[in-house]
């Protein structure tokens, strides 16, 4: 198979609210940003792909609007999924392995701020027998971690940990929205439980943001920046939609996934996991095989930004930044969808 | 590109204007199993990877439906997509889903395309208050008519063009027994129809559909036993801005350049000669000639011709949409995979009662939103 990198990426700082700035505004920024980063234009790309969600904005083709934040003229070659962009990013890696181009930009975008996320999220059920009981996606994840508890697999301690210590690790990313130093102990005193046993600081922050990554294929990523994170293995599986069908402490479809791009062929350094909630991360921790030596989520995670539709697209950027600045060698990305971790998508990513 | 692609499976709901009996599952279920019968397999077992497409969520009010419908359509432990490309989307679907056969990724792939237009409204759905712009209120009707009248100016095309095309689609779909309409209809009654948005009249534009459609695509080992599979020739997806000032929404760019990329990958050089059968979308009647020229199949301003002169009739010269085609069925997300299907089966030879004598090579087309959007496939009985 072909070569494909990662060799630039570019993020809109996420916030809780970004005002009124429509598709393209949110999109053009991120796009300029990264193909200049890659020292390219518009010209020289040869795929277009991108993700959002119709729902997070409450109208029909949302993404029609964004791609007139970009060049499109003459026309290009350019497809969208209404998924997260990790998925934009797999399609954009399929069609470079065709090889008749080069060169692919992927961007994603979402802006919590427009509806209730968690109520609409909801939408996401099964129409019939779920939809209808108003499970939100805060109440689901509740379910899960209560799931890991009653287990014994976690504790809610081990939630606390996890959020104290994603928001210092964003302390050190401009493009993070909750960071800061917290006490464990402090969280786990005086904050209510939203949905028992999730308090606030172990659920995701509401976020407006966007990203863009460009991918180039061999010799073409190594022209265009010194140190191109290639794509040694992607892969993407599902589980079914019922939460009663499964078991909602193990993530099989991370565990497959991560079987077959050989996450445990070599050592890991480095992390990003798309773990909205806090307990996510020790359940993809364990399905992914990592031990206690590698960094996980140095950008602070998915828990300290959340733009839905781009977290996931995040994550293969700012692992592909620690390829890039020579900080690891060897990084995991992963990507999610779907109440409770339902569909996963992991890739392996090296530096040369 | 490095391996082959065949179609070995074809299935398709009946179509309806409301099918009550069915869940979204079960009208995508309904779709799978016909493919996968067609295909020789038994169950979701031997299938890889799962590829859906349709167009806006809100038409069946589930967000992200590939969560929701993994169980059902065997996807579970797989990976699967959903693409969503507006009106194009049924041929994006298919075109990603050749892709991962072409790459050596997997060996069979299952790939839908559904709309449940009975859900919703799709006229409203369409004309929303967007935040941050001015509301349109149009559908898709009041947006594609000024075009419509703009090409009868601009080529000064017979008025009468939009009538033959509605009579001759729906002879066609009476041939078809999946399809949505089955309406004989002469010229005087398309033209005695009211007028919704001048020029297009009712009985000139395509109906709301619920249904589905699926593929099986293999690689030329997996196709190994099929009988008369259809090989993928070429594929190609172009889009150009929605705002640019100088767009000709009449005759697209991005139409123009997509059928050269698909044609040059397919040796086509005179598609007029070589394509035996194309299924294209025409949503609104007049959409044919307009297309016609945009593919390449006549010279600018001479598509009124060819379909006044009957050239576009099932037995004729150039045959467009035998199926009966959008104007007859329109489940919008799955309208572009249809004539993707339909294509398919012309040149595997089992299309039935539309099918075309001898077809070889087809064209199966897509347009999406203000006609920014294209996705076009050239399939063959003959191996690339």
């Amino acid at each position: 198979m072909r070569d494909i990198a990662i060799v630039s990426s570019a993020q809109l700082p996420s916030v809780r609210e970004m005002g009124p700035s429509d598709e393209s505004e949110l999109v053009q920024p991120v796009v300029t940003k990264a193909l200049e980063a890659a020292g390219l234009t518009m010209d020289d790309i040869g795929f277009v792909c991108s993700g959002s969600s119709d729902y997070l904005v409450g109208r029909p083709f949302s993404f029609v609007a964004a791609i007139d934040g970009l060049k499109c003229w003459p026309p290009i070659q350019e497809s969208h999924v209404e998924m997260d962009g990790a998925w934009a990013l797999y399609e954009a890696w399929v069609r470079l392995l065709h090889g008749d181009i080069d060169t692919a930009l992927v961007f994603a975008f979402g802006k919590g701020s427009l509806g209730p996320i968690p109520d609409v999220m909801n939408i996401q059920n099964d129409p019939f027998y779920v939809q209808p009981l108003g499970l939100d996606s805060i109440s689901s994840a509740a379910l899960q971690a209560q799931a890991l508890i009653a287990a014994k697999k976690a504790t809610e301690r081990d939630f606390a940990e996890v959020a104290v210590r994603s928001r210092r690790n964003a302390m050190s990313n401009p493009n993070a929205q909750i960071k800061g130093e917290f006490d464990p102990k402090a969280i786990m005193k005086n904050e209510p439980y939203i949905a028992s046993p999730l308090r606030k600081s172990y659920c995701p922050p509401l976020s407006d943001g966007a990203v863009a990554v460009v991918l180039a294929a061999g010799d073409k990523a190594r022209s265009l920046v010194k140190r191109p994170a290639f794509i040694r293995g992607i892969d993407h599986r599902i589980e079914p939609a019922s939460l009663g069908a499964r078991d909602l402490t193990v993530s099989v479809s991370t565990k497959l996934a991560a079987e077959k791009v050989g996450v445990s062929t070599g050592k890991v350094d480095v992390a990003e996991l798309h773990a909205p909630f806090a307990h996510q991360e020790i359940i993809l921790r364990e399905a992914l095989g990592l031990g206690d030596d590698v960094v996980v989520n140095p950008s602070g995670g998915a828990i300290s930004a959340n733009p839905i539709m781009a977290a996931g697209l995040i994550r293969f950027a700012e692992a592909a930044q620690r390829i890039h600045d020579g900080s690891a060698s060897r990084a995991v990305a992963h990507a999610t969808s779907g109440a409770c971790l339902q569909h996963n998508m992991v890739a392996v990513l090296e530096g040369e | 590109m490095s391996e082959r692609c065949a179609v070995i499976g074809i299935g398709q709901t009946k179509h309806s204007e409301s099918r009550k009996d069915v869940s979204l599952a079960g009208l995508l279920r309904e779709a799978a199993f016909r493919a996968l019968a067609d295909a020789g397999l038994e169950s979701f077992q031997d299938i890889d990877a799962v590829v859906i497409g349709t167009a806006p969520d809100m038409f069946e009010g589930v967000m992200m439906p590939e969560l929701f419908l993994a169980d059902a359509l065997g996807a579970v432990g797989k990976p699967i997509m959903r693409v969503h490309t507006a009106g194009s989307v049924g041929g994006s679907t298919a075109i990603v889903a050749s892709s991962l056969i072409q790459t050596g990724i997997h060996e069979r792939v299952l790939t839908l395309a559904f709309e449940k237009q009975s859900e919703s409204n799709a006229m409203w759905a369409l004309s929303p208050a967007i935040p941050f712009q001015p509301q349109l209120v149009a559908g898709a009707g009041g947006y594609f008519a000024p075009l419509i009248r703009a090409y009868i100016r601009r080529h000064d095309a017979h008025p009468d063009t939009g009538c033959v095309v509605a009579v001759k689609d729906r002879e066609h779909g009476l041939l078809n027994p999946y399809a949505h309409l089955h309406l004989k209809q002469t010229l005087e009654e398309v033209k005695a129809a009211p007028v919704l948005w001048d020029p297009i009249r009712y009985s000139e534009t395509c109906p709301s559909s619920d249904g589905a459609v699926a593929m099986v695509l293999a690689s030329e080992k997996a196709a190994q036993g099929i009988k008369n599979p259809a090989w993928v020739r070429g594929t190609s997806v172009r889009t150009e801005s929605t705002f640019r000032a100088h767009r000709d929404q009449i005759n697209p760019q991005a139409g123009k350049d997509c059928a050269k990329h698909v044609y040059a990958q397919a040796g086509i050089t005179n598609p007029y000669e070589e394509i035996d059968v194309a299924e294209i979308y025409v949503p609104f009647s007049w959409f044919e000639p307009m297309w016609l020229e945009n593919l390449g199949f006549a010279e600018e301003g001479q598509g009124w011709r060819l379909t006044m002169d009957g050239k576009t009739r099932l037995g004729a010269e150039m045959p467009i949409n035998p199926s009966g085609g959008v104007m007859c069925t329109n489940p919008i997300g799955a309208s572009g995979m249809l004539r993707f299907a339909e294509a398919a089966l012309q040149v595997r030879g089992m299309a039935g009662a539309h099918q075309v004598d001898g077809a070889k090579t087809a064209l199966g087309h897509a347009y999406g939103g203000g006609s920014q959007f294209f996705a076009m496939w050239v399939v063959s009985s003959e191996k690339p």
